[in-house]
């Protein structure tokens, strides 16, 4: 039918790994060429370490699955050189509307603030997502940087050793070995490799079932998320209704527990749901079906030796909230710079439990948030339902109850507060962009301060003289000097005379002083980089 | 300290408890489920300090584990 997602984009081709004589060893191995380990590989790619993906497939994502990615997220692409071509496709909202029965109760404004590059959130389809992926991947290819798309490469087994990593690969051509420096496994929920290597992955699983439907139609309604909860159509349910770009409309029903899965998704009877919802005679293709049941879990620790679990292997969340991949790509943001300084020999291991410990904290965040949005959409018992129904019966007259309502609290980027790596804060400079926080943008003269940041350490001087470069340990810190702009007052300065923040390679600030002082940045770059004497 | 007071603090009890029953009067216990939900949560938001909630959801859980 020439779908993308039915369109082979990176099909099985002979490696000369596996003519070789002794198992090649790589630097950086990816498993899994979903949206992380293409975000890894990227990230990796375009600073010269060389890596390999192998991905079991050769397709992108079969129907959409996600569908809303974030502001946060789109910064990262945008620093991975593929935000752009996301943006243009994509489809901006702003507005969310909640039923209850058959009331509005309450609409929401995200109140996007003004003097950013990108919008607080598009919706894509992920079969899109990935596919410019891989085009950035191809473009990195072009240029002559090391990266490497195996298609129809199945890991079927891996070796943990104290300094490499060894996996068997299965191929349409048979089996072969190679060694890995470094493993990250990006290979899903269900990841094979965090069974192979035998490491628990604990959470809840909601007693629920939730049918998504992507139709193709010509509709009139806005751009808008729209959200039921216990409509005429789908009665003690939920509903959502969201645009995507290319008139496709993703459609959940939540369907309960006891279901017949395969009665369900027969398309007569998902046509009897819709022509409920939307009316008797609408037109419209299905595109893809499917049901989930959602659960939240996290593995202990994100790093076991030489390997490294990020996206969905590492943590899973219920879709409220659309924390999943924009949670992943938060993920290998904070690992590649990481790895690339460890490889480099620049920064100790212990770096990367860093990872662990950052991205742990992130996951557990997002889990919090997903499975108290969940707990509100499914109640578990008589009385969660009865004050469910009293917070959406208030919330239609009464402003304080609308906060209460919860279908699902949207991905916001994390705020490593507390985390080792964090220099000196300086209170008296805005809370927004306190230490741990990701860089917040703001307009320049000429574009956009996020354009300006990323992939290797820096200084921003506000107010303030500071040398061009200082460089520490091998390590070069790069001078930004910034005028004092409204936004950038209200967002760096404060009511403070001057500012100089310390930003890491993912564009989280590391440290921020009132006042350079060149002592205090080097001893904040070692505790950025693991190298500080706690 | 300023906590959850605990001390009489209702003018006139005996005409805010008549209310309160005269509130359920005539109607099921589903729908007084309700409206006590409703009572809890537009009286926890005119309280609003989150000490003094936690203190509150404390006293109410009485001994219970
Ligand atoms: C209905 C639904 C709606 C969602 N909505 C959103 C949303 O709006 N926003 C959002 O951010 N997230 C959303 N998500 C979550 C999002 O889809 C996932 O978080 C995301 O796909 C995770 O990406 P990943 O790369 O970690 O894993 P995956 O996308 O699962 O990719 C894993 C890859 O590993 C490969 N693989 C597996 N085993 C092997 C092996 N042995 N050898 C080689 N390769 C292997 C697979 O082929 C696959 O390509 C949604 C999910 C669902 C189900």
């Amino acid at each position: 039918m020439g779908k993308i997602f039915e369109t082979p984009l990176y099909p099985y081709e002979r490696s000369p790994d596996q003519d070789a004589g002794v198992p090649v060893r790589h630097p950086v191995v990816v498993i899994g060429a979903g949206p992380i380990g293409l975000g890894a590989a990227i990230d990796l790619a375009q600073q010269d370490i060389p890596v390999v993906v192998l991905d079991d497939n050769d397709k992108v994502s079969f129907g959409s699955r996600a569908i809303c990615f974030a502001k946060r997220p789109l910064e990262i692409l945008d620093r991975l050189g593929c935000g752009q071509p996301m943006v243009d496709k994509g489809e901006v909202w702003n507005t969310g509307k909640v039923f209850f029965d058959e009331r509005q109760v309450y609409a929401f404004d995200l109140l996007a603030e003004e003097g950013h590059k990108r919008p607080a959130f598009i919706n894509l389809q992920q079969y899109y997502f990935e596919e410019y992926m891989i085009h950035r991947l191809r473009e990195l290819q072009a240029q002559g940087k090391p990266v490497e798309l195996r298609g129809g490469n199945k890991v079927s087994a891996i070796g943990q050793h104290d300094d490499h990593v060894t996996l068997e690969i299965d191929t349409p051509e048979g089996p072969y070995n190679i060694e890995a420096d470094w493993l990250i496994a990006c290979d899903g929920a269900n990841s094979p490799t965090r069974k192979m290597l035998g490491l628990d992955f604990v959470g809840r699983v909601f007693e629920d079932n939730f049918l998504i439907a992507d139709v193709i139609m010509e509709a009139d309604f806005p751009t808008e998320r729209w959200f039921w909860f216990d409509p005429p159509f789908n009665r003690g349910q939920s509903a959502l209704l969201h645009k995507q770009p290319d008139n496709v409309w993703r459609i959940d029903f939540q369907i309960g527990w006891d279901i017949e899965r395969d009665e369900e998704l027969k398309p007569e009877n998902i046509d009897k749901r819709l022509r409920a919802m939307l009316g008797e005679d609408i037109r419209y293709e299905l595109e893809w079906s499917s049901i989930y049941t959602f659960q939240c879990r996290r593995m202990e620790e994100f790093r076991k030796g030489r390997v490294l679990f990020a996206g969905d292997a590492a943590h899973q969340v219920s879709p409220f909230g659309a924390r999943g991949a924009n949670s992943g790509l938060q993920d290998t943001d904070n690992l590649a710079w990481k790895l690339k300084l460890v490889i480099e020999g620049k920064a100790p291991e212990a770096l990367l439990d860093t990872y662990s410990a950052e991205r742990v904290y992130g996951a557990d965040e997002n889990i919090l948030n997903s499975t108290r949005s969940t707990d509100f959409i499914t109640p578990k018992s008589e009385i969660s339902r009865i004050f469910r129904n009293a917070v959406l019966d208030l919330a239609e007259e009464y402003e304080f109850a609308r906060p209460l309502v919860n279908s699902g609290r949207l991905s916001v980027p994390c705020i490593y507060d507390g985390s080792a790596l964090n220099g000196p804060d300086a209170p008296d400079l805005p809370r927004r962009t306190r230490t741990g926080a990701p860089a917040v943008d703001a307009p320049l003269a000429d574009g956009w301060l996020i354009d300006r940041l990323g992939d290797r350490f820096q200084l921003l001087a506000i107010n303030c003289e500071a040398p061009d470069v200082v460089e520490e340990g091998g390590i070069a810190i790069e001078t930004l000097h910034l005028s004092a702009t409204p936004e950038i007052v209200e967002r760096y300065l404060g009511d403070a005379e001057s500012a100089v923040y310390l930003l890491r390679p993912d564009q989280h600030v590391a440290a921020r002083w009132t006042a350079f002082d060149e002592g205090a940045i080097r001893a904040a770059l070692k505790t950025a980089t693991a190298q500080g004497d706690a | 300290m300023p906590g959850l007071n605990t001390a009489p603090n209702i003018a006139n009890a005996d005409d805010f408890y008549a209310a309160l029953l005269a509130l359920h009067e005539g109607h099921s216990k589903e729908e007084s489920d309700a409206i006590n939900a409703r009572l809890i949560l537009i009286l926890a938001n005119h309280i609003g300090d989150g000490e003094i909630l936690k203190q509150a959801l404390e006293a109410a859980r009485k001994d219970m584990p």
